[in-house]
């Protein structure tokens, strides 16, 4: 039988728990500055403008596209190359004009007429209220699955494994978010639904856990807390790390065979599975302790039975 | 213990049977064809259009594969791209201008196999290619355009009742008339009251004079947006019918948007010129002097223009309008009261009405003709004879041949033109090339994680591991068989959404087997271990999956667009899996073990 995780003994997880809980800590406040001193880079999905997308027959001269573009009157433009040297990736911000739809005809028609032979491969237009709306549509679904997982483990479980199972996973989705702003990746629309995907999924973590805690809490009798937990941890260890080996080989397929539409996307699902294994082991378990789990939440008191005297 | 009854492995067969029949059509790929549709939505094509299309490609000696009449088209396969454009060029020549001739991909998966609606997958534009624009119609000018009508109106009534008001105002959508006195104003209130049940007055005395401000009720207001939406809806189905899409979706999207969907359009510039245009409609006097011969050979009288009636024939009208479709409040369907006959009841504003009520006075026993002005071409829709002066702004028009054609002219009446103007406030356009890209990234991302995945899971878990990558297999089948019944849109993140249930959808395994083999070190029997492993999973396999659900179902509740596609992939995905990993895997086990009594050794 191949097995990676062999383990005879309960590997004491809570004793580490100083340690893990400085990391966490740590890497948590780092992703607060970076969002705080940085911001995240929004997509045009979000902050609205356009986006092209234009394939040159040749390597494209970025110089003299700008210039044809600025005399044309269209500033703050940003001409970039995208992915090979003959991919050019054009932003314009909205400007507040009526009729802020033609611009991409307008870019086309300056570009054309200098170099013949472009190809437009993408267009993307967001007028500034559907950017704002997206916005606050994401903001939503990110507040409404966080709550319905935790209304879910709190049913399911008991408000205690409900806390730590959000807060743990709250963690990993603000390390995401830390990361994509200190790198100024571009947060779009297709990222953000891979990091609501990253939430669902990565408590599913927590939940395998906890489900192991509550059923030790019921057979293991004689031991401590800690020791449960412990346990459930290192019989799950293996299934964590093959599971999770699993949804990270698909992703890293998507990172190399994905193109540069779903580069984002797989990188956000990277981080999220990364974290995600840890957070559930090393920070839900560790904030459970915290607030006080005991047998009793799961065993009823034995209620003793009144026999009727005749 | 580990045996299922029949029923439950035939049950699985059928299931596996319909998947894979409803996968099969996504093999066959897709052939060229040249799609042909009426401009206008009130024409019907019918088999005689069949015969002309059949005919007129044999005379060209182009050789195709197939006709067929789908809904109101008829689809023409050809061999190669390049007999498409070909078979276009002839089509459309021999046709005419009142059919357009698209180029589109249909299925090229046997007939058979589409009787039964089994379709491929409905790709969505980022993976064919095409534009997606979201419209937003300006509700508070729509309302304004009614307010303006009302001011009209109120000239009329109080008029017509001699009752004296200074001027009219208009602040947005409210209007406000100025009276000197008391009474005057009362006066108007009792009258405007009972005429316009849609508005609320309010009277007000001001320090010059007294006022009457009307507003529309909240419902009034909804039914103006409504069908300002409605209108303009109708208006940008015809005109996307002139270019030539093969299959265009117009959609409302929320109270005030309208989505465009335009799959294989090439040329945006173009189709964002046509959408925002404007068509017109107008009501003329036909020239009852004008000499026919010269009508038939195209030579207009003085002060006349020829236009095709609706029949084909040529009719010469004045080339002074009577009334424009400005005018035009109204239209529905009907019938006459006396006759029974199909009618089209149209509504005129109190201007136009006066208008219509004098020149039927004067015109008794002429004809009138109703045109429509699209691409600078007239088209008379009807031209009826006036039986009688007709007052009060409701006229009827008779003459129509069904119900179904009272209802088309209705309808073209109302969609001459948009009722409030409208603004793209969202574009998304792939390039055809891209669109194949993206099919190509989507397809090889899938395909080599799910190689990768099913190789370590056949090392690690051995027969157990080969069991789970069949049943991960299968359940890439369920859910293409599922996107491609419900044909819900696929998507690039749809693509993804594929591959991350694959991904995900092998923890349920993973699961089970590891539950089997701890329970194999706990001294359990296999056949034990095996009962017990999938029995203990099933609860965490519920609830880890769960919580993905629930990320997916808010997501398609508060996304849109591509993140939608993303999301419906999700949730069927995480369906298909709980029923692929856990019963289908099962009955392969179960097949594989269940009938030895005395196992010894399982491969896990």
């Amino acid at each position: 039988m191949l097995e990676f995780f062999p383990f005879k003994k309960n590997i004491p997880f809570m004793s580490w728990g100083k340690v893990t809980t400085a990391i966490s800590l740590v890497t948590f406040l780092f992703a607060i500055w970076a969002l705080w001193d940085k911001g995240l880079n929004l997509g045009v999905d979000f902050t609205g403008g356009t986006v092209m997308e234009i394939h040159a027959g040749q390597p494209a001269d970025l110089q003299a596209m700008r210039a044809v573009l600025e005399k044309t009157g269209l500033t703050e433009v940003s001409v970039q190359n995208f992915g090979t040297s003959r991919d050019v990736l054009i932003r314009l911000p909205n400007k507040g004009e009526s009729n802020a739809a033609e611009t991409s005809n307008r870019v086309m028609a300056a570009l054309t007429a200098t170099n013949p032979g472009l190809e437009l491969k993408r267009v993307d237009f967001v007028g500034p209220q559907v950017g704002k709306e997206l916005y606050d549509n994401g903001a939503l679904a990110l507040l409404v699955v966080a709550f319905g997982i935790m209304a879910y483990l709190a049913i399911r479980f008991e408000w205690r494994f409900a806390l730590a199972g959000m807060l743990a996973n709250m963690h990993d989705i603000v390390i995401i978010l830390g990361v994509f702003a200190f790198f100024q990746w571009e947060f779009t629309l297709t990222v953000l639904a891979g990091v609501l995907a990253i939430l669902g999924y990565s408590v599913n973590e927590s939940v395998v856990v906890f489900d192991r805690i509550r059923e030790n809490i019921r057979k293991m009798r004689g031991a401590t807390i800690p020791e449960i937990i412990d346990d459930a941890i290192t019989r799950t260890m293996s299934r964590t790390i093959i599971t999770h080996g699993s949804t990270q080989i698909m992703v890293l397929s998507m990172l190399f065979f994905g193109g540069e539409a779903l580069h984002n996307f797989a990188l956000a699902l990277t981080i999220g599975i990364m974290f995600g294994i840890y957070s559930s082991v090393l920070v839900a378990s560790p904030l459970l302790l915290m607030f006080g789990v005991k047998r009793e939440h799961f065993i009823k008191p034995v209620e003793k039975k009144e026999e009727a005297v005749v | 213990m580990n045996r299922f009854p029949l029923w439950k492995y035939v049950l699985i067969g059928i299931t596996l049977v319909i998947a894979f029949l409803y996968t099969l059509p996504n093999f066959f790929g897709e052939v060229p064809a040249v799609q042909i549709s009426p401009v206008r939505t009130t024409e019907k094509v019918d088999a005689t259009l069949l015969g002309q299309v059949e005919s007129s490609l044999k005379a060209a000696s182009l050789g195709y594969q197939g006709v067929e009449l789908a809904g109101n088209s008829i689809k023409v396969r050809l061999a190669s791209t390049d007999l498409q454009i070909k078979a276009k060029d002839v089509l459309q020549n021999s046709l005419g201008e009142r059919y357009t001739v698209a180029l589109n991909l249909v299925s090229a998966s046997p007939a058979w196999l589409s009787s039964i609606h089994a379709l491929p997958m409905y790709l969505g534009l980022d993976l064919r290619g095409g534009v997606h624009f979201l419209l937003e119609v300006d509700m508070k000018a729509a309302l304004e355009k009614s307010a303006i009508r009302y001011q009209n109106d109120f000239r009329t009534e109080l008029r017509g009742d001699k009752i004296r008001y200074g001027a009219i105002t208009r602040a947005g959508d409210a209007v406000t008339v100025h009276f000197a006195t008391r009474d005057q104003r009362d006066a108007a209130l009792n009258k405007l009251g009972t005429a316009f049940t849609d508005l609320v007055f309010t009277p007000e005395d001001q320090a010059d004079g007294f006022t009457l401000t009307s507003r529309l009720k909240p419902q009034a207001e909804t039914k103006v947006q409504e069908f300002a939406l409605q209108q303009n809806i109708t208006t940008l189905r015809n005109r996307v019918n002139e270019l030539g899409v093969a299959e265009p979706v117009i959609q409302q999207q929320g109270t005030s948007r309208v989505v465009v969907q335009l799959p294989g359009v090439q040329d945006t510039a173009k189709a964002k010129d046509i959408l925002g245009r404007t068509a017109t409609l107008e009501i003329r006097m036909v020239d009852e002097q004008a000499d026919p011969t010269a009508v038939q050979q195209g030579q207009p009288p003085f002060g006349d223009d020829i236009v095709t009636s609706r029949d084909g024939g040529k009719i010469a009208v004045k080339k002074d309008v009577v009334l424009t479709g400005d005018s035009i409040t109204d239209a529905s369907p009907g019938f006459d009261s006396t006759s029974g006959q199909a009618a089209v009841h149209v509504n005129l504003d109190s201007k136009g009405a006066r208008i219509f009520k004098d020149v039927t006075r004067e015109n008794v026993g002429k004809r009138m003709a109703i045109l429509l002005i699209e691409k600078g071409v007239a088209e008379a829709i009807t031209a009826p004879v006036i039986r009688e002066e007709i007052g009060g702004g409701r006229v009827q028009i008779t003459g129509m041949e069904s119900a179904q054609e009272a209802s088309d002219i209705a309808l073209l009446l109302r969609a001459g033109a948009l009722a409030a103007p409208m603004q793209i406030v969202e574009e998304r356009t792939v390039g055809p090339s891209m669109g194949a890209e993206n099919i190509r990234k989507g397809f090889h991302s899938n395909l080599w994680g799910f190689l990768a995945v099913s190789l370590f899971m056949a090392i690690y878990y051995r027969v157990f591991g080969l069991f789970s990558a069949i049943a991960l297999a299968i359940n890439g089948f369920f859910l293409i068989a599922l996107l491609s019944m419900l044909q819900a849109t696929l998507t690039l993140p749809g693509m993804a959404a594929i591959a991350l249930t694959l991904g995900m959808a092998i923890d349920a395994n993973v699961l089970i087997n590891e539950r089997i083999r701890e329970e194999l070190r706990n001294g359990a029997t296999p056949q034990a271990a095996i009962h017990a492993g999938y029995e203990r999973a099933w609860a965490t396999i519920l609830d880890s999956n769960l919580t993905t659900l629930i990320a997916g179902v808010a997501l398609f509740w508060l996304g849109s667009g591509p993140v939608r596609g993303f999301a419906v992939v999700l949730c069927l995905g995480i369906l298909t899996s709980m029923f692929s990993a856990v019963t289908v895997s099962r009955a392969m086990v179960n097949l594989t073990y269940g009938r030895q009594a005395r196992l010894a050794k399982v491969s896990i």
